[in-house]
């Protein structure tokens, strides 16, 4: 109970835990046959490692990590368009910190301002329109990331150039979206799944319905989750109880921000500017039918793919094979811990990430690295 | 990228483009407020919001605010975050 302590309320952490520990028993969990349940969000998996949820809870809660970290699957093949763009004379390149390191094939972005590209790491995409405005005479690319959490903030920003008729700016768009797949991994044979602790920031956005299908379809519970420690444990609980009663339902922890139908206004922003792919590519997962978000024609001024002829729609998704010796695949998918990795901790580290899962906070092998997990040779306790 | 930090909302920008400025742990930053404005932003002034990456997505009370802010400190994301609006600015240099 090394971390109960600092919990902004241990007495409510300690019932939780105890009340968990009373359901897992009741349901038969053991270390041998756990219950198996998955945090999407990779923000859930840093918290969870953070505050050591997965050595606190009973032994037969088993987290899997899921695919809810932006950068980490994001294909190399991504990256090193980016960095193309990024190399044309008169581009500013422009992108969220977390992007910078994550290794194309030959680069990174961090390497390709080293080099001399123009790339600048902004906090939001208005940080990059408001470089357009003031540099009209070059060309501002944004590198447009993550789930529908971030989503709404580039389909704003491109509704904005185009009421101001910015023609400098462009979004090379690479957004993808959760349930996707959430179906692929419930349809893969090898994933056992017990139940699911649904993201609480992209569900802001989308709202609690996208995830009917997974009780309706696939008899699995879900609980949309918060961040604070408190929120992970109760959602834990739930999903137990659930599993306990014989129940698959969404339920909703996070209710003092995720509202049913989510935020109407990201929502239109994101129809207006986006159509879905028919399909796109995804580190470790492949491609995934209608995962990936793409500029509409009637934004194509802003759309760099447009622009420039490079991107996934440009040209189509060559498959790059993931760095030779690393089984980033098989962590991202939830088949091995990252200490199962033979490259973990040894020539693949925060400092040197081979993979993009060592690169973000978020990513379950930097987590592990920086916090040690229960299940792995590299347990700390 | 995807916790989000809360901030309190200062004062109006540009009703028209919906920006704000923002108060984030002590430091200044404009957002944007058309996902939380219902009506007149001005409303808005003085409310707590959780933003994204520039972009205040929900509205959140202050006991809320601060729970959150404590959370995100424990994960190192509070820090990271500020670094971030820092470099944001230096970008536009």
């Amino acid at each position: 109970m090394r971390y109960v302590e600092e919990f902004r309320d241990p007495a409510a952490a300690k019932a939780l835990i105890g009340r968990i520990g009373e359901v897992a028993e009741a349901i038969g969990a053991t270390r041998e046959s756990p219950v198996r349940i998955m945090e999407i969000c990779g923000g859930h998996t840093h918290a969870i490692f953070r505050y050591g949820l997965d050595r606190l809870v009973h032994e037969g809660i088993e987290f899997i990590h899921g695919p809810g970290c932006p950068v980490c699957v994001l294909p190399m093949a991504r990256v090193d368009e980016a960095v193309e763009i990024a190399e044309r004379p008169g581009v500013i390149f422009t992108s969220f910190g977390d992007a910078m390191r994550v290794p194309g094939t030959k680069k990174s972005l961090l390497q390709a301002k080293a080099e001399g590209a123009d790339i600048r790491t902004v906090y939001s995409p208005l940080d990059a329109l408001e470089l357009a405005r003031r540099q009209p005479d070059r060309e501002v690319v944004f590198f447009g990331l993550g789930f529908e959490t971030t989503t709404p903030s580039t389909a704003l920003t491109i509704q904005q150039a185009a009421r101001e008729e910015i023609g400098n700016f462009a979004v090379f768009c690479n957004h993808i979206t959760v349930p996707p797949p959430i179906k692929v991994l419930l349809d893969d044979p090898h994933m056992l799944l017990d139940g699911f602790i649904g993201p609480g920031h992209v569900s802001m956005v989308i709202g609690t319905h996208p995830y009917d299908f997974i009780p309706r379809d696939y008899g699995k519970p879900i609980v949309v989750a918060g961040f604070e420690p408190l929120d992970l444990l109760q959602s834990v609980l739930m999903v137990l109880e659930q599993i306990q009663a014989g129940r698959a339902e969404v339920e909703n922890q996070y209710g003092r921000v995720v509202p049913e139908h989510g935020n109407p206004v990201s929502l239109a922003a994101i129809a207006d500017v986006y159509e879905p792919r028919p399909s796109f590519a995804w580190r470790g997962l492949g491609e995934i039918d209608a995962s990936g978000l793409a500029i509409r024609p009637a934004y194509a001024a802003w759309d760099a793919v447009a622009k420039f002829g490079i991107g996934y729609g440009a040209r189509r998704a060559r498959e790059v094979a993931e760095p030779e010796g690393t089984r980033c695949a098989e962590v991202m998918t939830g088949r091995i811990k990252p200490t199962g990795c033979p490259m973990f901790g040894t020539d693949c580290t925060p400092e040197t990430p081979l993979g993009a899962l060592m690169v973000s906070s978020e990513g379950a092998c930097a987590a592990y690295w920086q916090y040690g997990g229960r299940r792995g040779p590299e347990a700390a306790e | 990228m995807c916790l989000g930090i809360p901030g309190r909302i200062v004062e109006i920008t540009d009703a028209h483009r919906m920006t704000a400025m923002a108060d984030v742990s002590g430091v200044k930053r404009e957002v944007n407020v058309a996902c939380v404005a219902e009506g007149d932003p001005a409303a808005l002034v003085g409310r707590w919001a959780l933003i994204h990456v520039g972009f205040a997505m929900a509205l959140i009370d202050e006991a809320e605010a601060a729970a959150t802010l404590e959370a995100l400190r424990h994960l190192g994301e509070a820090q990271e975050t500020l670094e971030q609006i820092a470099e944001g600015a230096r970008a536009l240099s």
